[in-house]
């Protein structure tokens, strides 16, 4: 339904590198004195400028897998390309200096100050003492914290939020085209959690990163992630697609299982409410005419109909019973409650249909004017058609090849519809 | 005695899950108060016994034998002696143990760590005047480094043992953000490890600190001089004027190495651990 790159925005900003392509080829670690591979045989394409998320059980190896990237772990064999580069050919230091690293709790060194931590891989690299400065105030003011207040601070006096919002500015602070987190939001509380995940959602817009983000919350994954990778034992890819198709269509049960029981719940938040059809009802200006607004409402099934100020803001709902002893429409009706954004996701819609227990809930436009109404029909009518559109994804389940990985979901996948 | 000698306060370890913050704070809070008092009490008692003793010896009549001990050159002298002991033993007891600590931190070294560990302890083990006397009978001579190289074995283990502790106690997730972020190995460990094992290195040092001007006190066994030449001389000559002056001054003077220990460990230690 929706496309990724307008759902997360992959716009790359010029001031900033922009992503590059990973390559992984046939990826294997084997581990000295054990019988099976902690990855076998692993071949994935990672598309530049996009955030794909690992997500499996713990012990699947997806943290082996990134951590091959930036050769904190050496493959076994295999081959590993980033940007068209060879990984294995290149000094692993001066690599690690071109991938932003950014880890669970942090990892931010407690004996330095913020300012320093930030300014970490610029200063290994020998930029001047100048450019350093400017780059971490700019980073610091980029994850949201004041750099005069934050600079000088060493990492214990600051919240579990704020040294990992440090942490994402020292991950970028040497404008690496690729990132890698591996749960770097795992130790925070789940209300932090969801402002940061906002955060790296609106930082990635601007910045365009190719990023690999480990994490073994589903959610999260779905929150985050343009592609989800799924992986198994071994990390064998289950299913590397959209989340959109992973949740309409698990390619088998252990995916199944992943996706939790709630996997249309989780689908209704990756659609937002201005990429529906939205239904229209009679509406009427304050300082209309009652008759007209009366016959509009007679005419048609839905015996409701809106009330606008002259801004075209939704004001109260009216029936043909609230007309039938008034001669103004001034002061007539119930008053609008719930009001849903276009900007909202279909679960808010969910949200607010089941809150108001009305069939149907006012959408508005950014200035608060009126757009039209969203009911319950429209979000099953949404899920029917996900469903129908990734039905036929994965119809050889059992040989996931790396040339149906090359292409994760993508060619099948029809353009978007909005109008009827 | 505890040689794992753990640093002032506690360390802000990055795993302390946020509930337990506000109780370590408050105990570290509490020591570090205490911390502060004995900080400004310690050097006022040095003071007080340092003069105190003085005056009372100086205030008598003293005989010859106790003018000639007892006299400000003869006490600036042996103050100074045990004071160059204390500090050569501290320099040896650093320079080696500092970097064989680090060493035996190093990945495939750390199976020779329990061998060197093992020595050390037996040095610690060993009575100091032990040590100092086979030193004399092994090497049939006497003087500073007679004194000095035996001690310095006997007060290794805390800094041998205190550096191992501290690097083993740097959280693996530092030093996988340092690896994973392009810093060499030798880069970690200068500008990670090390700042972060500096703490309890200092507080090994404390301990070996006072081990070594105690100790020092024997060295008049093998003629290197010291505080320890009034007590002998006092108990020899059954002088309890000149007995219980050196043996004064060499508890301030422990004291006061103890002292410049403490400040040491406030102040040298990296500041975003304090």
């Amino acid at each position: 339904m929706t496309d990724t790159a307008s759902r997360k925005g992959t716009a790359a900003h010029h001031d900033h590198t922009h992503g590059v392509e990973i390559v992984l080829d046939d990826v294997v670690k084997r581990y000295p004195g054990q019988v099976d591979a902690a990855v076998d045989h692993v071949s994935m394409t990672i598309p530049a400028g996009e955030t794909v998320v690992f997500v499996g059980p713990s012990g699947c190896g997806k943290t082996t897998t990134m951590r091959m990237i930036n050769r904190l772990i050496e493959p076994s064999s295999g081959r590993i390309t980033i940007g068209g580069k060879d990984a294995l050919s290149i000094d692993p230091d001066q690599l690690r200096r071109g991938i932003g690293y950014s880890i669970q709790q942090a990892g931010l060194f407690p004996h330095l100050t913020v300012a320093k931590n930030v300014a970490t891989v610029p200063g290994l690299i020998g930029w001047d003492r100048k450019h350093i400065a400017e780059r971490t105030d700019e980073m610091l003011d980029l994850v949201g914290l004041d750099p005069d207040t934050y600079r000088d601070r060493y990492p214990r006096q600051l919240s579990g939020g704020q040294q990992q919002r440090v942490g994402v500015a020292r991950a970028l602070a040497a404008d690496p085209p690729v990132l890698l987190m591996d749960e770097p939001f795992g130790a925070v509380d789940p209300i932090t959690r969801g402002l940061l995940q906002d955060e790296l959602m609106r930082l990635q817009s601007e910045l365009g990163k190719t990023i690999v983000f480990v994490t073994h919350d589903f959610n999260e994954a779905v929150k985050l992630g343009d592609r989800i990778a799924v992986l198994g034992s071994q990390s064998h890819i289950m299913q590397y697609d959209t989340p959109e198709a992973i949740l309409a269509n698990p390619a088998n049960d252990m995916v199944a299982g992943f996706v939790g029981a709630d996997a249309s719940l989780k689908q209704l938040t990756l659609s937002r409410v201005r990429d529906v059809r939205l239904i229209e009802c009679p509406t009427a200006h304050e300082d209309g005419s009652v008759d007209e607004m009366r016959r509009a409402l007679l005419a048609r099934r839905r015996q409701w109909g809106l009330i606008l100020d002259a801004r075209n803001r939704p004001v109260r709902w009216v029936s043909p019973a609230h007309l039938a002893t008034v001669d103004s429409l001034r002061d007539v009706g119930d008053p609008v409650g719930e009001i849903l954004s276009v900007q909202s996701t279909l679960q808010d819609a969910l949200e607010a249909l089941l809150a108001e227990s009305s069939a149907s809930t006012v959408v508005t436009g950014r200035r608060g004017e009126y757009v039209g109404l969203i009911t319950i029909d429209t979000l099953v009518e949404n899920l029917r058609q996900l469903r129908d559109e990734h039905a036929d994804d994965h119809d050889d389940l059992s040989d996931p090849g790396p040339s149906a990985l090359d292409e994760p979901g993508g060619a099948q996948r029809a353009p978007e519809e909005l109008a009827p | 005695m505890s040689t794992e000698t753990s640093p002032r306060g506690s360390a802000p370890g990055a795993g302390v899950a946020a509930t337990d913050v506000a109780v370590v704070d408050h105990t570290a809070a509490a020591d570090r108060r205490a911390e502060r008092m004995r900080l400004l009490a310690q050097p006022v008692l040095v003071l007080l016994l340092t003069g105190g003793v003085l005056a009372w010896a100086f205030s008598r009549d003293l005989n010859a034998t106790q003018q000639a001990s007892i006299s400000v050159a003869n006490l600036a002298t042996l103050t100074w002696q045990h004071v160059l002991i204390t500090v050569a033993v501290v320099v040896i007891v650093v320079a080696l143990a500092v970097p064989l600590g680090t060493l035996l931190t190093r990945p495939g070294w750390t199976r020779l760590a329990p061998v060197f560990v093992g020595i050390a302890n037996i040095g610690a083990a060993a009575p100091a005047i032990g040590l100092l006397v086979l030193f004399y009978l092994a090497t049939r001579t006497t003087g500073f480094w007679i004194g000095v190289l035996p001690i310095a074995f006997y007060s290794l283990l805390p800094v041998l043992r205190n550096t191992i502790l501290g690097y083993q106690q740097v959280d693996p997730t530092l030093i996988d953000a340092g690896r994973g972020q392009g810093m060499s190995a030798r880069t970690v460990l200068r500008r990670v490890e090390f700042p972060m094992a500096v703490p309890y290195i200092l507080a090994g040092l404390r301990t070996s600190l006072v081990l070594a001007v105690g100790t020092a006190t024997l060295c008049f066994l093998v003629s290197a001089g010291g505080l320890g030449v009034l007590i002998d001389t006092g108990y020899k000559l059954r002088d309890n004027v000149t007995l219980v002056v050196g043996a004064v001054l060499a508890v301030s003077l422990a004291l006061l190495v103890d002292w410049l220990g403490a400040l040491a460990e406030v102040y040298l230690g990296p500041k975003g651990l304090r």
